[in-house]
């Protein structure tokens, strides 16, 4: 039977695919006596030995579709299946209790997991600790005879129906076979969402129960654009959703021919669009894209993928590589923004109760200023291999602005010094995401050279919610007026300076948020590379004029950030 | 009974790549295999048994094979030993 399930539209596009539930499967272990121990030592090593050829079998599939280094993971797990301590333990542990050989080899794991991640040595024993779970549920659900999905294994085309996605999870995926995703929980900023958003797939988030309303093998349709997914469609379905992939291939197709073309708004205004990258390798996207510059090149992927502080020379050859990348168009460097949810094992940030209102980004570089001098001098250094921009982010106060400002002029004039070339007209400026700075963006505009509006975090701060927290996810409301009149504030503070505003959150790639912000007088739109093109396109229908007076109305007659969302949708048809 | 010592020189210590390449030298041979360190030894075939000991750089250990093919065995993984530039 057909039925329809709606939830949040993360990434455009339709598609239709066999649903693929990568859902894990119950794996409680139950602990019963036995007398035969010879029978449950048997079971164990036939589902050992299963899970070893299983394993093999994904290994040689992955390392195909995802190549060589992805697939080394698999011999690890095949290693550990084949340790004698762990048989050898198990083995003991069905003779002497005389129990059953799930509830054994769940106690026996239990004991070294608990001691690879009681071992204060780094991450390296954290992973160790998750490859043998990972194991484990392999073998459980042998023991258990349930199906365990293994997503690298996947060789048709499929979509993905999950309770959320992890970056583990869609590192296995297979991305030519995976049309679609549609999970349970998450919002437009989720790990899912971007990730759809990369791979220009459609994708929906949010939907609660999709992992239960959907069966192995049902036939989906997922619409991207509409937050729709319908299961087991009617033919009719199937052909009127055929006739809108068609169309929406078309708007694709015409979305492409703007490449080349520049930013203009109907009247011939130029704003900048621009991209958000996390390492050298997106500049392929952005370039494809037609990018007119990086507006946020956010660093911390260089830390996070690193066992240890990455060097001064590594973090230099990254930086060159984007600059150069980019010819001389410019490339906003966000300094590191680790804390909050982005720990790194070898620098030792403290655990605490609010890391989003915590020790995180430039209170971190402030505080152990060895780690930021690094990172600014391989920037300086980088600096002659382009057009660079410099950002702060977290900048609450202007002391810490001048702070951070110090260090890199102080790093600056020893390099010189050094006799290494610096270019002279790096810009310098800062994130808004703390209320506090962009309430006093007045003051912050005399002595910056640009800002660049951080939405995600500036609308959680503001509306003091969690954008982790699915409970409060409705007061993430990006069109909501005092949002906005936050916006206009900064916008107006960079102007009456002569300075430039931008804006690198997700509210910069918005088709609702656009009009309102090319209203608003926004210089530079940040966004996903994937989005510039469409954005590009919704520019050339804007006139500024009408978008001011429709800024002005949001502004000043609208009270929600529905009757916000009303009034765009009266000016931009 | 044959026993060699050494100390650790791999930069990262018996950990990931030189604890895998042990194990699977070790898991070539029928003899009982232990590796040692600060009183505590372990089966040289379990690659859990080896993680666990924590073996940093400048650690010196102790290795010990018994059993019918004891000498080819501690041959052997000293070859591995030295190929790697784990230990000296």
């Amino acid at each position: 039977m057909t039925s329809q399930v709606s939830g949040i539209a993360a990434s455009d596009g339709i598609a239709q695919a066999k649903a693929y539930l990568l859902i894990e499967p119950d794996l409680t272990v139950e602990k019963t006596s036995v007398t035969d121990t010879g029978a449950e030592k048997d079971r164990l090593t036939k589902a050992i030995d299963e899970s070893k050829e299983q394993l093999g079998k994904i290994r040689s599939i992955a390392a195909e579709a995802l190549g060589e280094e992805e697939a080394q993971v698999f011999d690890a797990h095949v290693m550990v299946l084949s340790d004698p301590d762990l048989i050898d333990q198990t083995h003991a542990v069905i003779d002497n209790d005389k129990v059953n050989a799930d509830f054994a080899f769940k106690q026996v794991t239990d004991t070294f997991i608990a001691m690879f991640e009681g071992m204060e040595d780094n991450a390296y024993m954290q992973e160790r600790a998750a490859d043998i779970k990972d194991v484990r549920k392999r073998v459980l659900a042998r023991l258990l005879n349930v199906t365990l999905p293994s997503p690298a294994t996947i060789d048709e085309e499929v979509i993905i129906i999950a309770e959320d996605l992890t970056p583990s999870d869609t590192a296995q995926l297979n991305k030519k076979y995976v049309k679609a995703f549609v999970t349970d929980i998450g919002g437009r900023t989720s790990h899912s969402a971007i990730m759809a958003r990369s791979l220009e797939i459609p994708a929906i988030v949010g939907t609660k129960n999709i992992t239960e309303l959907v069966k192995e093998d049902d036939y989906l349709i997922v619409d991207g654009m509409e937050g729709e997914v319908i299961i087991n469609p009617s033919e009719e379905d199937i052909s009127s959703f055929d006739k809108k992939a068609e169309e929406f291939a078309q708007l694709k197709a015409d979305w492409d021919r703007l490449k080349d073309e520049p930013s203009l708004t109907k009247d011939g205004k130029h704003v900048e669009l621009a991209a958000n990258i996390g390492t050298p390798k997106d500049l392929e996207g952005v370039n494809n894209n037609g990018g007119e510059a990086i507006g946020l090149y956010r660093t911390e992927f260089l830390y996070m993928d690193s066992a240890e502080l990455p060097s001064e020379d590594e973090q230099y050859d990254a930086y060159k590589k984007v600059l150069e990348g980019m010819g001389d168009k410019p490339v906003v460097v966000r300094t590191m923004d680790i804390g909050g949810d982005k720990e790194l094992p070898y620098l030792e940030l403290p655990v605490e109760m609010n890391p989003f209102l915590g020790y995180r980004a430039i209170r971190v570089s402030l505080d152990q200023d060895s780690v930021f001098r690094t990172q600014l001098r391989a920037l300086l250094r980088a600096s002659v291999h382009g057009t660079l921009r410099i950002m702060f982010p977290m900048i609450a106060t202007l002391p810490e602005f001048r702070a951070a400002k110090a260090i890199l002029e102080e790093e600056k004039a020893k390099l010189i010094e050094e006799g290494t070339e610096v270019s002279d007209s790096i810009e310098v400026g800062i994130m808004i995401e703390i209320p506090a700075a962009a309430v006093l963006a007045d003051q912050f505009a005399k002595e910056v050279d640009f800002f660049s509006i951080g939405t995600n975090d500036l609308i959680q701060y503001t509306m003091a919610a969690d954008r982790m927290n699915e409970r409060v996810s409705y007061l993430y409301q990006p069109y909501n007026p005092s949002i906005l009149r936050l916006i206009k504030g900064v916008i107006d503070a960079a102007h009456s300076e002569g300075k430039w505003a931008g804006m690198c959150g997700e509210m910069a790639g918005d088709q609702i948020a656009v009009p309102l912000l090319v209203g608003l007088g926004l210089d530079e739109f940040s966004m996903s590379a994937t989005s510039i093109l469409k954005i590009r396109s919704l520019l050339r229908k804007l006139d500024t004029a009408e978008m001011k007076e429709l800024a002005d109305k949001a502004l000043t007659e609208c009270t929600t950030s529905e009757e916000v969302m009303a009034l765009v949708d009266q000016y931009v048809s | 009974m044959e026993k060699r010592e050494y100390n650790v020189t791999a930069e990262t210590g018996i950990h990931a790549r030189p604890a895998t390449l042990l194990v699977q030298a070790a898991s070539k041979y029928n003899s009982d295999i232990t590796l040692e360190y600060k009183g505590k030894s372990v089966n040289l075939k379990s690659i859990m048994g080896v993680m666990s000991l924590g073996v940093g750089k400048g650690a010196d250990v102790s290795i010990t094979a018994e059993g019918a093919d004891e000498k080819e065995a501690i041959e052997g993984i000293d070859q591995t030993i030295k190929n790697e530039g784990m230990a000296e």
